[in-house]
């Protein structure tokens, strides 16, 4: 390379990372309003021009675990006093907490949502990858007849947009019984993501040489232990990265989550904008649902960062 | 003690036939080496014993009893890969005990043997590396380490060495043949390149096109070539070939190469030994160094003009004329100035091979 960049070059550079920089602030101005309204007062939520500077608050978050009432009257001093910090942020927005007959904190709707959102989207992210591993496998390494069709029968499933089948889908869940279960939902997401993922992980166990399983097999080792002890440590990169797809897909789905589900088994993703209709809406309740909805799909890929970064493991094969 | 036997195989890629009816006996501790030009079948015959690949017709048997319908796994033979195909998420250590621990061994045996595999290797500073970590020749080294712990029947070598660039090639050949006196296993090689095939065989089988076409020592297929084939893939410079005519002169017999206006003196037991093909159409072949040269006219020899020296180092190939054909000679270094010099030439008889022309096969002919 020349070590030598002309002024145009330059200019060029500096008007990449501008763009990029722009580019960026655009991205993240959503996440950043999430985030900020989930620790506003909830007068400081809605006002115009928006406000920037605030004293950040937990009581969102506090609100968003716990079933409130709007206050009467407000607390004698004795109550306010031995309520614990938690409780008393509650009284501050003029609400009180919802206790049972035991005096047992009312738990809110949230956090079943948010558990009924990390079983499914798991589960189909494990199905979805495990069984797209398999079936990748098996076109990479074996004759199969009709392969090509197969496969283009494969990626049809993602070829209309999935919502056109709702209904039908939804009166076939009820006739079996699988509307508003996780299993119908795992089902679902499972099926939605298995294409993707049959040809995601095709891609990547075709590049893993078949000589790392034919040294396996003359090492003394069946197909199937060649599978998991040499192709699915080489596909580790494939499989993360897929995963992370699957589960994005999983965690965020929105329409058949609304359709499908009401109470035992409904995700996050329904259930957040739906706290908008009772009362007045709480904004910064609904920005603390967001903005801890948001975490897992951050973390999850943030664990995985060194997976989707790193190519292929390249020189141990000689070509 | 591991005996290796290919009865009739047959392999077909569609429809395409790679191996045609393959017979092949190989003895206990017998270094083979499977020679000839890349898409001759020798690869796919080391994979079908190795039983990486089914074959379609015929018997392999490993100490006389058949395998072909075994598993890899269950044939007890070790191979070593071309590309090596060291495992990248394993370090060396892990790598070499990787086919122990397919057995039902203990730790602490798995622990010894790796290790004294890998101290006969001269790897044992490397165990804890990943095998990105490692040059061309220790990968080959690691290869090797992971295929002879297990104590195989037999080795099976597809090129191990093709990769390496050529000083480390030539340490790997000494160190592959060190190993395999050491050993003593059963091993089959793979290899395009006849110099790796000569120095390390035992028996060296030349494929063409599916076809076996010469089972022997180094010395007979470089000696007495069974055809063309062969007397032209095996040696380096290649052998002359030529069209030839044998005529009786007087008390000799004469070869005469191509349409050349005389002819090379030969003994007049060639004519007999021609058994009647005298006649027929010939191909005469002399390795350059069967061509002897000389610089002033001597009884035998024939006047002929060099055309292209090739300096080789410790020696030179010159292209002589004769007629229309060129004969390459190999001669001292320095020996001839340059292009244009008038030289006398003879053939030396007792290193002359003769092939029919039709079928290319050797007529047996020793002088």
């Amino acid at each position: 390379m020349a070590a030598v960049r002309t002024s145009s070059e330059v200019a060029f550079n500096r008007a990449a990372i501008v763009a990029v920089l722009v580019v960026t602030i655009i991205f993240l101005a959503p996440i950043y309003w999430i985030a900020s309204t989930a620790f506003k007062p909830r007068n400081l939520a809605t006002t115009i021009p928006p406000t920037v500077v605030f004293q950040p608050e937990i009581s969102p978050f506090v609100k968003l675990f716990t079933k409130r009432s709007q206050l009467r009257s407000p607390p004698t001093p004795e109550e306010y006093a031995a309520a614990p910090w938690w409780e008393r942020v509650v009284f501050d927005g003029g609400e009180k907490i919802v206790r049972d007959g035991k005096g047992a904190v009312q738990w809110s709707g949230y956090p079943n949502r948010f558990m009924n959102s990390l079983i499914v989207a798991i589960t189909s992210t494990v199905l979805a990858v495990g069984m797209g591993t398999f079936t990748a496998y098996g076109f990479s390494r074996f004759k199969v007849k009709g392969e090509a069709d197969l496969l283009f029968f494969i990626l049809s499933t993602r070829m209309l947009p999935p919502v056109v089948v709702a209904i039908p889908m939804f009166l076939m869940y009820r006739a079996v019984g699988l509307n508003d279960s996780h299993l119908g939902l795992i089902i679902l997401y499972t099926a939605f993501n298995l294409s993707f993922s049959v040809w995601l992980m095709k891609g990547f166990i075709d590049e893993i040489p078949k000589e790392y399983e034919e040294a396996a097999l003359v090492d003394g080792y069946t197909r199937m232990e060649a599978f998991f002890k040499i192709v699915l440590p080489e596909a580790a990169t494939g499989i993360a990265a897929t995963a992370v797809f699957c589960f994005i897909t999983a965690w965020n789905e929105y329409a058949f989550a609304l359709i499908m589900t009401n109470r035992r088994a409904q995700t996050a993703p329904p259930f957040i904008p739906s706290q908008v209709g009772s009362g007045l809406p709480d904004w910064t309740v609904i920005a603390a649902g967001t903005f801890l909805f948001l975490l897992p799909v951050a973390i999850f890929t943030f664990l995985l960062r060194n997976h989707l970064l790193r190519g292929m493991s390249f020189g141990a094969i000689r070509k | 003690m591991t005996k290796i036997e290919l009865r009739g195989v047959q392999k077909f890629f569609g429809a395409v036939q790679v191996i045609k009816d393959l017979n092949l006996k190989i003895d206990d501790n017998e270094f083979i080496v499977l020679l000839g030009q890349s898409g001759c079948g020798k690869t796919t015959t080391l994979r079908a014993i190795a039983g990486l690949e089914t074959i379609d017709q015929g018997d392999i048997l490993i100490d006389g009893k058949p395998v072909q319908q075994l598993k890899a796994a269950d044939r007890d033979i070790a191979m070593v890969f071309q590309s090596f195909s060291l495992y990248p998420h394993m370090n060396v250590y892990e790598n070499i005990a990787f086919p122990l621990r397919a057995t039902r061994k203990s730790r602490s045996e798995i622990d010894t043997e790796v290790r004294s595999v890998a101290k006969t290797l001269q790897i044992t500073d490397l165990l804890t590396k990943k095998p990105s970590a490692l040059s061309g020749g220790d990968m080959q080294r690691v290869a090797i380490g992971r295929a002879l712990v297990r104590r195989p029947k037999a080795m099976l070598m597809d090129e191990p060495i093709g990769a390496l660039d050529a000083k480390l090639r030539e340490e790997m050949r000494a160190e592959i043949k060190r190993l395999h006196i050491k050993q003593g296993s059963t091993s089959i090689y793979v290899t395009h390149d006849q110099i790796e095939a000569m120095s390390l065989a035992d028996r060296i089988v030349i494929m063409h096109e599916g076809v076996l076409q010469q089972v022997g020592t180094p010395d007979e297929v470089y000696s007495h070539p069974a055809n063309l084939f062969v007397a032209q893939f095996v040696g380096s410079p290649v052998m002359n070939v030529a069209e030839a005519k044998v005529a009786e002169t007087g008390s000799a017999a004469s070869v005469t190469v191509g349409n050349a206006a005389a002819g090379f003196e030969f003994p007049r037991a060639l004519l007999s030994k021609l058994n009647g093909h005298a006649g027929g159409q010939l191909t005469l072949g002399i390795r350059p160094e069967g061509v002897l040269v000389r610089r002033e006219a001597t009884d035998g020899f024939l006047p002929v003009e060099t055309q292209i020296v090739e300096p080789l180092g410790s020696f030179d190939i010159v292209d002589l004329k004769v007629g229309s054909n060129m004969l390459r000679a190999r001669t001292k270094s320095g020996f001839i100035s340059g292009a244009g010099e008038k030289v006398y030439a003879r053939i030396d008889p007792s290193q002359a091979h003769f092939f029919d022309a039709a079928s290319g096969k050797s007529l047996g002919v020793r002088l």
